[in-house]
This record gives C-alpha cells, structure tokens and sequence, in this order.
C-alpha cells in the first residue's frame, strides 16, 4: 500500500458525492405535475420495503435469529412504538435467539 | 433559531438506530479494511468522506486489486446512483427556501438511512433534522470503522449480529405506522417486498446489485402505484 490508497478514497469521495449532490442542489423549484408529486409519494415505502426485506433475514448470525427480528420489529412498530425502540427490541430479540438456536 | 435547535435535537434522537447500526456495519468494514491493508487512518478518513456501505466494501475490493481511477469512480457511480433518486426526492422535500449551502450540506448526509428517515416525516423538512441525524450517524458510522479495525474480532460476534438488524427495524418503524392507517400503503409495501424477494430467487434477476435493484423497483412499483393511484394533494395524505 502506498499514498495512493488517498487517490482512491478521494475519487470515491468525490463521485460519491456528486450523485447526492445534483438533484438536491438542481431541483430548486416545486414540482406540479401530479403524476411525478405521485410517484416521489409513494417512493420512500416501496425503497424502504425493498431494502429491508429479504434482507433482513440474512443480516444476523442465522435466518431464524433474522426472522424473529423482523417479526418482533413489525409488531411494535405496529403497536405505534418509536424507531428507537422497535430497533432495541429487534437486535435483543435477535440476541436471545442466538442465545438458544 | 431556537426552533432548528429542537429540529437538530429531534434529528439526533431519531438517529439513535442509524447510530447503532452503523456502528456494527462499519465494525465490520473495519475488519475488512484491515486485511486490505488499509491503515486505521486511511479506513477512517474512508469513512468520513463517502459514508456509504456498499461503496465502501467495493472501494476495498478495487484497491485490492489495483483497478484503475476510472474503474473506481464507475463503479462508485453504479452502487450510489440509487443516492441520485433520493437526492431528488429529498428536493422536494425541503422547502423552496432553503440556501444552496444548506444543501450543500444535506447532500452530504443521504445515506440510505437518513434518507428514510428524514423523507418519513410530515411537512417540509428542516436541514437540521438532518445536520441532528448527520450529527450521531456520521460518529457512529467512523468510530465503528475505526474500532473495527483497532479492535477486530475482540467485539463478541453476538453483539455485532444483533446490532446488525437495528437499521432494518428502523425501517420498519418507519413503513409500518403508516401502512396501519392507509390500506393502500401496505399493499404497496407488500408488493415491494414479495417483489424484492422474487429478485433474489428468480436466476437472471438474482444477477443484478442490490443498489440497482432497489433503482429498478423503485421506478417500478413507485411509477405503477404513482399512475394507477394519483395523488392530488401529496401534504394532506402525509
């Protein structure tokens, strides 16, 4: 490894950066169009939704642990919990799984 | 200025999650960096400035390799581009008013994570909810990767994988309330995830990164339910 490894990171840094950057320094004026204000609507649930599922079953040491994770995060979420503590629920059910299985 | 204080305060209580799931991750790039060869500097100086996972875990793998600049930054360009559709949806979001520095700033901090959970809340939204988000997530995101590689496997493996579901519960406390008032909502939310599931399973689709995948059905189901379920005042349905 030499100083290079900094030439890399930069490049990263830097494209990374610009694809963040654009549409949100670009895109200064409100939207009209019903169908495009439709679409930015409903796009946060569909990505959320596809990032987290399967996923979740293979983010922990086994899918048994995942899925009871995922089960338990559901129910208090649906019981109106907050994200902090559906997320504190979830990683200690995925504790006590990997405890027994 | 009181009022953005208690935005940035709101901002770091919600991102608690972010901070614990980042931790892990970048616990585990961290490990990674370290038999890459990267220095603990270079690993968090990696961190600091791209504050992506997927990005990141390939940044690796490509130094590894010695693969050229240009290789690097297309490659950049193809696991983040979904960052592009978020940005987007985040312009919106803010108000019209808001200062191209502060923008400047906010761009800084899409993560997927943030993203979530800053485009989730009703209303217009105020950069320091982000800077608030920002503000634990970035710590949580660098001192995993540094711990990770100082540390490595001295973490019980245990608490890394129970961290590691913490920010796709996240998500789901997000998605979820919303879905529980608007029947719509869910089936979307179903749709997604059973079509997310089949991408995985079906053998050519199964092919395609995960970062493109979530740009495909995104555009996808989002365009369909946007056609099929128009929406004439977006504020009064959040």
């Amino acid at each position: 490894m030499n100083s290079n490894v900094y030439l890399y990171i930069l490049v990263m840094a830097v494209v990374t950066y610009l694809i963040r950057l654009v549409p949100i320094t670009l895109m200064r004026k409100e939207i009209k169009n019903v169908y495009i204000r439709s679409f930015l609507y409903y796009m946060p649930y569909v990505t959320l939704a596809v990032m987290t599922f399967p996923a979740i079953l293979s983010s922990t040491a086994n899918i048994w642990s995942g899925l009871v994770g995922f089960i338990v995060a559901i129910v208090f979420a649906y019981r109106g919990n907050n994200l902090f503590k559906v997320s504190l629920f979830a990683c200690f059910a995925v504790f006590i799984i990997e405890l027994i299985v | 200025m009181n009022n953005n204080i208690t935005y940035w305060k709101n901002g770091v209580k919600d991102g608690i999650p972010i901070f614990l799931g980042y931790f892990a991750v970048s616990f585990t790039f961290g490990i990674m960096a370290k038999n890459a060869g990267l220095t603990p500097f270079e690993a968090v100086f990696m961190s600091l400035t791209n504050l992506t996972s997927a990005g990141q875990f390939a940044g690796l793998g490509l130094i590894g390799a010695s693969a050229t600049y240009l290789e690097m930054a297309v490659t950049q360009l193809i696991i983040n581009l979904r960052y592009c559709l978020m940005s987007f949806s985040l312009s919106q979001k803010l108000d019209i008013k808001t200062s191209l520095s502060q923008r400047l700033l906010v761009a800084f901090g899409i993560t997927d994570e943030i993203y979530g959970v800053s485009v989730c809340k009703s209303g217009k939204l105020n950069p320091f909810y982000n800077y608030g988000l920002m503000s634990i997530a970035i710590p949580g995101w660098t001192l995993g990767t540094f711990c990770g590689i100082i540390l490595g496997g001295l973490l019980p493996e245990r608490i890394i994988s129970a961290l590691s579901i913490a920010l796709y519960s996240m998500f789901i406390a997000i998605i979820i309330p919303p879905a529980k008032r608007n029947k719509l909502l869910a089936k979307i939310i179903l749709v997604s995830m059973l079509m997310s599931y089949l991408f995985t399973k079906i053998p050519l689709l199964s092919q395609i990164s995960p970062g493109f995948k979530i740009i495909i059905l995104t555009v996808l189901i989002a365009g369909a339910a946007a056609l099929l379920f128009p929406i004439k005042e977006v504020a009064n349905e959040q």
